[in-house]
């Protein structure tokens, strides 16, 4: 498995004096509370073993106080870990001296922050040239390239501006065009969009997509909100007290909750637009139906049915068909979701 | 009982030689430390006279150009330029010139001699809380004690003249900016001091590019309150021999010359309206970005 871009190992992070002789105690399945209760420490990751693949999207989703912003900054080591290994590309960041350290955060990974982070005394551009400044690259190679990526933002007309002067999704364009300027392998998105009204936040998921489609960056993102997730995300881990949970693609969390926790929060979910056909395809040997490719989702796939007045679908993958799914199936996947357990029956809305 | 009703101090003899004891010895550190102290003070001494001869030498239609051009520049208000180029020609034709432009050299000599010290004392109490603790009650003396009590010292040490007046100057002056300097850089914004090092910045790069431009509108009061406090002392800068406007003053002090202390003191005033105007002008210009919509 040293496929992944980024690897976390055995990560734990305690905040208080005497974090290192508390790792055992929590290795011992000391709980948070008992921690905070008996050795006035707080836990703020208990053992998180994460790989990130390159060239995807992945999220890392949990509530507040779920150690998901902690968890990021491990990454370029703005927070010092208690103990762990997080392997970048072969090498343990965690072991890195101040230097190496520096480098990795001007050229390895850059970052887009939840309050996006920019500086109010400078210009757009100048914000946008800020990573660039620090790589030591020529200022007018460095205007050339911010200003391409503030372009690529669709913040073209607007380097002269002052952080103050733009509307909050404006702003993180800019946080985007910055991060994006410093030409680094590795994004890390902390709950980049949050903060956003909803219309703007779905703007900016598009944007993010897009860009991706093109770029191939190993992103790491970090989010409150299930339904970003599921838009975004190639993978999905999820965090709770400082735990990881529960990691996987979109669709098998939908489909497969690890525990009541994840099935209360995906209850809610839009099923037919996180699941594709190709989770419902079962081979049943029939010939006819409307052949449609295999990543479209349930809700896109019954457009096309309705459109076309079938009411079954042959799954291609690669111009082969890999199945077929009818819209009894359809109907059966959306109205029956598997959170049996938590007694929701009529989960869905 | 005599306990109770008498406190109980010191033996008055013992006392007297402890007194006696510490005079003494600092009457023995001043004769042998003494020259060379005032040697280490020359090229202040040099700097300040030199700029002094230098405003006088210079015509005074042409200081006044200068003077307005500066107003202009800092506060971009022709109002405060024309303000400030007729209040020195109402100085100049009251007979105070020479006086003004020796307390004009004072005062820009000491403020930037506590610029250059109070920045970096500031920038490096910001960064440890150890050193902030310790700098603190420092600058709670500088400002409170009685200015007489440390006047003496200084006198004892390097005479009487200039350079102790304006030591006695800097000494009042320099707090404002230190502890402004320290807010001021403490007060910058957490996340973007994240998002400086999650470039990548160093120190210096992170002091310069992000810290130190956002707390200049914080330093820049620290430089105005600095400006207010040293022609609050031009006065008793005067007491130990210090030329300017506190002569004439003091002069008014100790003969009962009502209108002679009055021209002079207003002129003081004048000085220090002007300085205070165009630095908080152009403080407030650099908070300008801080606010959204309208730009120049």
């Amino acid at each position: 498995m040293t496929d992944f871009k980024i690897e976390i190992k055995n990560l734990y992070k305690i905040f208080g004096p005497n974090d290192k002789s508390m790792v055992e105690l929590v290795a011992n399945g000391m709980g948070k509370q008992e921690l905070l209760d008996q050795h006035k420490h707080v836990l703020g990751l208990r053992d998180v073993n994460i790989g990130i693949s390159a060239n995807s999207i992945n999220v890392i989703m949990g509530l507040s106080g779920s150690g998901k912003s902690t968890l990021i900054r491990h990454i370029n080591r703005l927070i010092e870990p208690t103990v762990g290994e997080i392997i970048v590309d072969g090498d343990d960041v965690l072991a890195m001296d101040p230097d190496r350290i520096r480098d990795f955060r001007r050229f390895g990974a850059s970052m887009v922050f939840q309050k996006f982070g920019l500086m109010p005394h400078r210009t757009v551009m100048e914000n946008c040239m800020y990573g660039l400044n620090i790589q030591g690259v020529q200022s007018a190679e460095a205007e050339k390239r911010a200003k391409h990526w503030l372009n690529r933002v669709g913040l073209s007309g607007f380097e002269d501006r002052f952080p103050a002067q733009l509307s909050g999704g404006m702003q993180q364009r800019v946080g985007l065009a910055r991060a994006l300027a410093t030409d680094a392998d590795i994004l890390l998105m902390d709950e980049a969009f949050s903060a956003l009204d909803p219309l703007i936040r779905a703007d900016m998921q598009g944007i993010l997509l897009d860009l991706q489609n093109e770029l191939h960056k190993t992103i790491v993102f970090i989010t409150h909100d299930l339904d970003e997730a599921l838009r975004i995300g190639d993978a999905i881990a999820i965090l709770r007290d400082g735990e990881l949970i529960q990691k996987g693609t979109p669709q098998s969390i939908v489909l497969k909750p690890a525990n009541d926790y994840v099935a209360d929060f995906t209850k809610d979910v839009n099923r037919a637009r996180v699941l594709t056909l190709s989770t419902l395809s079962h081979d049943t040997g029939a010939k006819e139906g409307l052949p449609l490719d295999s990543n479209l989702s349930i809700e896109e796939a019954m457009q096309e049915m309705i459109v076309s007045d079938q009411n079954l679908v042959t799954v291609m993958k690669e111009g082969k068909s890999i199945g077929q799914v009818s819209l009894n199936d359809m109907v059966a996947a959306i109205a029956k979701p598997k959170t049996t357990q938590t007694g929701a029956s009529n989960a869905y809305r | 009982m005599s306990f109770f009703t008498e406190f109980p101090a010191m033996e008055r003899a013992d006392l007297r030689d402890l007194k006696k004891g510490i005079d003494s010895s600092f009457k023995e550190f001043s004769r042998s430390w003494g020259e060379s102290i005032e040697a280490f003070f020359d090229p202040l001494f040099y700097f300040l006279v030199n700029f002094e001869k230098l405003l006088l030498a210079t015509p005074w239609p042409i200081i006044i150009l200068i003077i307005a051009v500066l107003s202009y520049v800092g506060s971009r208000s022709w109002k405060l330029a024309l303000g400030a180029a007729v209040s020195f020609l109402l100085i100049g034709y009251l007979g105070m010139w020479k006086n003004t432009m020796s307390t004009v050299a004072l005062i820009s000599v000491a403020t930037l001699i506590c610029i250059a010290l109070g920045i970096p004392i500031g920038i490096a109490m910001s960064r440890s809380d150890r050193l902030q603790a310790m700098i603190t009650p420092v600058l709670d003396i500088m400002q409170t004690i009685p200015i007489f009590v440390y006047l003496l010292p200084v006198v004892m040490l390097l005479g009487i003249g200039k350079v102790p007046g304006l030591i006695a100057v800097c000494v009042y002056a320099m707090p404002p900016i230190v502890r402004l300097t320290n807010l001021g850089l403490r007060l910058v914004d957490k996340e973007i001091l994240e998002a400086a090092d999650a470039f990548g910045s160093n120190y210096r790069q992170r002091l310069f590019r992000v810290q130190l431009p956002l707390a200049l509108p914080n330093i820049f009061a620290g430089v105005n309150q600095t400006i207010m406090m040293a022609l609050a002392m031009v006065v008793i800068a005067s007491m130990i021999g210090v030329k300017g406007l506190g002569v004439p003053v003091l002069q008014s002090i100790q003969n009962q010359y009502l209108a002679l202390g009055l021209m002079n003191g207003l002129a003081i005033v004048a000085l220090a309206i002007i300085f205070d105007r165009v630095s908080q002008q152009y403080g407030k210009r650099l908070q300008r970005h801080r606010e959204g919509g309208n730009d120049d």
